[in-house]
């Protein structure tokens, strides 16, 4: 995938112009089981690279989300409100904050597909 | 030091359960789904291997003259096949563990306690049983358990297994013959529903686990369900709702503390307690949005947000779709329908205090 760029805590970003649509990798879904509920932040918060911007939990755990990038929160997938589950159905599809990009060149401190398929394995 | 297994470590295995360590044995978590499992003992029949619990017997002449004096609920005369739930208390009021206490016969009781506190447990045992005229041994490691729990729990059981559950009431059991030895059927559990437990040797268990699985008409299900129905129905778990600090009257379970029995350990610190008014109690919480509330959350007043207490349990219940948690606060909250708030990740969420019992019991009496 082009434009794509995953972290070791199991997020991604896909990158479109200036903005990034960050979401949980499949991987990730699929170890934490169906998704019950989504923590996330405002639109106009600001989030950090590598700081806590939200949760998913499943039943029985909650797992941090961890952004793989700053910038301002634009929009917020809210269909996942309502059902979270979305995320167990297509992690990439279902993102979870567009951010605008503060800093396009802390992209280069993530991993390609293949470099976090290996991490995976 | 590693954790134990239990006899049917092996079949989890087989069934590509999830494992995870709890209270000292590797467990599986969940087999299938939580969700699933849930649903599968509310509405049908599910299969728990509940092995790593601790079994301890007292017999003597003085067998149930000790236990008295050890368990917070009255056995005195109790009619063999009888189950009793109680605590044990430190001298201070906080609970060393609950458990069931079987009467086997007059002379004999069985003590079933938690699987983290088996060690302790039987330490604090001994250490009580001096000047008693008791023996005290911990057959642990010699049984196997499984609990068949819901609504279809007796037709499986006298189907598949052809063992006499119908003519049990609740909470009462039956030693019987059955493959070569003596077994122990009882009518509990800790799911909220009908159902059966049995203790047996480790090929008893065995083989009962793969008469089940292999009838197709139950669901393995794990421990991580079998907290979500106990929450559910307002039960409590050692290490949450009860601890060495806690006592069972700040936990709500003054019905099973016999205040006017001559004698037991930490009775007197449990008057005391009454005759003072409980400074803290678990109460329940019911939160507006679907955050949820889990074990170690702060619990805030409404008004002035200040911290009274924290979550003990909490979970979006399967089986009603609401945000909810057990959480112990300080008293003057624990008031029916007072709005609460919880701080879950960054934010307060809003609630109000409710029952501690979410999903209501289906046990046949």
């Amino acid at each position: 995938m082009e434009n794509v760029y995953f972290s070791e805590s199991h997020e991604y970003v896909r990158v479109e112009g200036e903005y990034g649509y960050v979401g949980i990798t499949d991987y990730a879904q699929h170890q934490l089981g169906n998704v019950v509920y989504v923590d996330m932040p405002e639109v106009d918060d600001e989030v950090s690279a590598g700081e806590e911007f939200g949760a998913v939990e499943s039943v029985k755990a909650a797992s941090d989300l961890i952004s793989p990038v700053s910038g301002e929160v634009v929009e917020r997938n809210d269909a996942l409100e309502d059902t979270p589950e979305l995320i167990n159905e297509d992690a990439f599809a279902n993102w979870i904050i567009k951010v605008k990009l503060s800093d396009p060149s802390e992209l280069e401190n993530l991993m390609s597909e293949d470099e976090y398929n290996r991490v995976c394995e | 030091m590693s954790d134990k297994r239990t006899c049917l470590y092996e079949k989890h295995l087989a069934l590509s359960a999830k494992m995870v360590p709890f209270g000292g044995f590797e467990m599986p978590l969940q087999y299938s789904d939580i969700t699933d499992e849930h649903n599968a003992v509310r509405q049908a029949c599910g299969v728990f291997d509940v092995s790593h619990m601790g079994e301890v017997f007292v017999e003597g002449r003085e067998a149930e003259k000790f236990v008295q004096y050890i368990f917070t609920n009255n056995i005195e005369g109790a009619e063999i096949g009888k189950i009793y739930y109680g605590m044990m208390l430190h001298d201070n009021g906080g609970t060393v563990d609950d458990l069931l206490v079987y009467k086997m016969a007059d002379e004999k009781f069985l003590l079933v306690v938690n699987a983290a506190n088996i060690d302790k447990d039987y330490a604090w045992i001994e250490q009580h049983a001096k000047g008693f005229d008791v023996t005290t041994v911990n057959a642990s490691e010699s049984y196997g358990q499984i609990a068949i729990q819901g609504p279809n729990a007796e037709v499986v059981c006298e189907r598949i297994l052809q063992l006499p559950c119908s003519e049990l009431a609740f909470y009462t059991f039956k030693e019987t013959e059955h493959h070569g030895e003596t077994i122990i059927v009882s009518r509990t559990g800790y799911t909220g529903e009908d159902g059966f437990e049995i203790y047996g040797s480790h090929a008893y268990i065995q083989w009962a686990w793969d008469e089940l699985m292999e009838s197709g008409e139950v669901k393995p299900c794990g421990l991580g369900c079998r907290d979500t129905l106990r929450f559910e129905v307002g039960l409590p778990l050692y290490g949450d709702e009860l601890t060495d600090d806690i006592t069972p009257l700040e936990a709500g379970l003054g019905m099973f503390v016999k205040l006017d029995k001559p004698q037991f350990i930490g009775k007197e610190a449990l008057v005391q307690q009454k005759a003072e008014g409980l400074k803290r109690k678990v109460v329940g919480i019911e939160l507006n949005a679907r955050a949820i509330p889990r074990h170690g959350y702060e619990v805030v007043d409404a008004e002035s947000e200040e911290v009274v207490g924290e979550v003990t349990t909490g979970y979006c219940s399967i089986s009603t779709g609401k945000s909810v948690c057990m959480a112990m606060v300080n008293i003057d909250q624990a008031v029916l329908g007072k709005p609460i708030k919880v701080k879950i990740h960054r934010k307060l969420q809003e609630g109000v205090v409710t029952k501690k019992r979410f999903y209501e019991k289906n046990y046949k009496k």
